[in-house]
């Protein structure tokens, strides 16, 4: 914060250092940064709120994010999704009880040359095929 | 620094190159099918072999073909290579020396690249993109110098407005008269933002243009900042595209380093400072009144227009706002001349257009062609038609403010009015190809799930109406829907249309009208099932 001179528009940069930091953004880090950059809570709460990138719960040791985007729709990134979801008992946008996994979608990675695209703890695996998916998923799982 | 200075460096770089130069393409698209361990390998094997003092390997950006990637290329003879995988790079060292090498070799000659025609993306899988000295030895930076000594701002704009460039991010407003708006408005400060907010899904060419030239961006945005009278800019790049940012990260350090940014610039008296905001994933933020609340902090939500930016802008001030596209078409208009720009393309829409060719088509990937090419042309030549040879059913452009333009009328030129005329946009310039078995009423039913949840709320239109829209849809792709659903679908397209705030809820009818209206049968197909339904049950 200190880089940005505590000023209020910076208040999205402040959001994406804190969730690199820190995973994700609780409330009471919220408030915190409200009360830094002279900013009513409301303010920082709904900006927090509207961007897809910002999340107010915790995340998975590992993640697996499938793109939706329309040239992996097309390529049958909806089939995919589903493969996983059965595999990890999963809803898409949720993490698994025991903190393991998040399955996540995305709405387009601009990786549609090789579609469909998945990433897998911050890696990008192109023309994913399902079983292959299938089988990574697994691993994470029961990863120890 | 001085002309001399930038001749000096492009000559001292040009000297430094070895005999022969290998490109590994180590964009985003090849870096995910292991370009970088590819990259690894080839230097390995150049050390290897004793190859030091003759060969160098190059990490440079996107060749373009990313279905094909990694893709590596021998400079000086033109080979390709695709499919590379990094234990095949001593086979591919061995071969410049005529040695066996089985790695599956491109065809430069194949229409896929022999039909394109470069001015963005002509530094593209050439040159490092994360080295300035490359950019200046391909002339980078002259453009730049040659405004600020030779040129008055007004004469800038007269180039720019004479050359016919309209905005590539969508709607093909005049670039010219954007420019002579912001240079007129009055304010103490002004501002150049460069839109990198590429959201629609399908759509890829700014982020391969960050990536792989992100100095021909940068002095896009400084002779644009020179026109208008601005000293600040902001390159909003998508939270999505990491590598965009950190290459542009790199670019600003270095330009500032040599002082083509910052203060008095090629010893004149303009200043022009580059930062970068990193965009936390909502798609209204391409909408521009929705991306200047974004870098001032607040929700990305836009307001309603006139006044536009270009009168009132970021903190109230005239700004000038660009997509990524545009701004890199500026230094070769001003290093060839506005009328060599003219001369190419259409009537109306001048230059080229990049577009990623994606979905059902053998060769994906970026493609630069002219205006005016058509769209039968570039799915069957270039793109190679469909894998499997299943016949071509339409093509998507312009994401989800988009329509569908069916096979019957691949006959359209890629020009802004052609594709309006037949219910399509330009859009910023993605392209899906759609085979036989995609079905349309889903297609429509995707793009309408998107608009739901990207709407950002504020006009009620949109934030209600896409809701019901998808409801409806979803109701007719199950097979429950009736015919009056299906006239209140076209209802609500109509009004989302007419009554909503921004771009986002005006033209998310697009895709459902213009599928519709090429494809109407597969949803009539899907309400006739109902009533087959209902009188078995009788």
């Amino acid at each position: 914060m200190k880089r940005h001179q505590y000023r209020a528009d910076a208040l999205i940069e402040v959001l994406h250092k804190a969730q690199e930091l820190y995973g994700h953004l609780t409330e009471d880090r919220l408030l915190e940064i409200a009360h830094s950059l002279h900013l009513p809570p409301s303010r920082v709460y709904g900006v927090a709120t509207f961007y897809h990138f910002f999340s107010l719960t915790p995340q998975g040791e590992h993640s697996c994010t499938v793109c939706l985007g329309t040239a992996c729709y097309v390529k049958g990134a909806m089939e995919l999704l589903a493969t996983l979801e059965t595999e990890s008992g999963l809803r898409a946008g949720s993490t698994s009880a025991d903190g393991k996994l998040s399955l996540l979608t995305a709405r387009c990675l601009g990786a549609c040359g090789i579609a469909p695209a998945v990433i897998v703890d911050g890696n990008v695996a192109g023309h994913a095929d399902p079983e292959v998916m299938r089988a990574r998923v697994r691993a994470l799982l029961d990863e120890d | 620094m001085e002309f001399q200075d930038l001749q000096i460096m492009a000559e001292q770089e040009r000297s430094r190159r070895k005999a022969i130069r290998i490109h590994c393409c180590t964009s985003s698209g090849c870096q995910a099918s292991g370009a970088l361990e590819l990259f690894h390998q080839l230097q390995a094997a150049v050390e290897a072999a004793g190859q030091n003092e003759r060969v160098d390997i190059v990490g440079v950006g996107c060749m373009g073909f990313c279905g094909q990637g990694p893709m590596v290329s021998v400079e000086a003879d033109g080979v390709l290579f695709e499919h590379v995988r990094p234990e095949q790079a001593p086979e591919i060292i061995a071969s410049l020396d005529g040695g066996p090498c089985n790695v599956k070799q491109g065809d430069h000659a194949h229409p896929f690249f022999s039909r394109q025609l470069h001015i963005v993306r002509r530094n593209g899988g050439v040159i490092d993109p994360e080295r300035i000295e490359e950019y200046i030895a391909v002339g980078g930076y002259q453009a730049l110098y040659h405004v600020l000594h030779e040129m008055s701002p007004a004469e800038v704009i007269d180039a720019i407005t004479r050359s016919g460039l309209r905005g590539r991010g969508g709607a093909g407003y005049p670039t010219g008269l954007k420019w002579a708006t912001v240079a007129k408005s009055p304010g103490e400060r002004k501002f150049v933002i460069c839109n990198g907010d590429e959201g629609d899904p399908g759509a890829f060419m700014d982020r391969s243009i960050l990536e792989s030239d992100p100095h021909l961006i940068l002095e896009g945005m400084s002779i644009a900042a020179y026109a208008v009278g601005a000293d600040q800019g902001y390159l909003y790049v998508r939270g999505e595209y990491p590598l965009a940012i950190a290459r542009l990260q790199k670019a600003i350090a270095q330009a500032r380093k040599h002082d083509l940014l910052g203060s008095q610039i090629f010893d004149t008296s303009f200043n022009f400072r580059v930062d970068i905001r990193v965009g936390a994933g909502a798609f209204v933020c391409g909408e521009e009144t929705a991306l200047i609340a974004s870098i001032e902090g607040r929700r990305g939500q836009p307001r309603p227009r006139p006044p536009y930016p270009a009168e009132h802008g970021l903190w109230g001030y005239p700004t000038l706002i660009n997509n990524v596209e545009t701004f890199g078409n500026i230094a070769p208009i001003i290093t060839n001349g506005a009328d060599w720009y003219a001369g190419i393309g259409t009537e109306r829409s001048k230059g080229t257009k990049v577009f990623a060719l994606t979905g059902k088509v053998r060769n994906t990937g970026l493609i630069e062609v002219p205006m005016g090419m058509t769209i039968r042309e570039i799915v069957e030549e270039l793109g190679g038609g469909t894998p499997d040879g299943t016949p071509v059913k339409g093509v998507q452009t312009g994401g989800p403010s988009g329509g569908c333009i069916p096979e019957a009328l691949f006959d359209t030129p890629v020009d802004y009015e052609s594709l309006a005329e037949v219910g399509s946009i330009m859009g910023s310039g993605g392209m899906v190809v759609m085979d036989a078995t995609t079905n349309m009423v889903e297609i429509a039913r995707f793009y309408m799930e998107f608009c739901m949840d990207e709407s950002c709320g504020k006009c009620i239109p949109c934030r209600t109406g896409t809701v019901q829209m998808y409801r409806l849809l979803s109701k007719i792709s199950a097979g429950q829907a009736t015919a009056a659903d299906l006239a209140t679908l076209e209802q609500l397209c109509h009004l989302l249309r007419e009554t909503s705030l921004c771009g986002l809820g005006q033209s998310a009818p697009n895709p459902v009208q213009s599928t519709l209206r090429y494809f109407r049968e597969e949803y009539e197909r899907l309400l006739r099932k109902r009533v087959r339904i209902n009188l078995t049950s009788r």
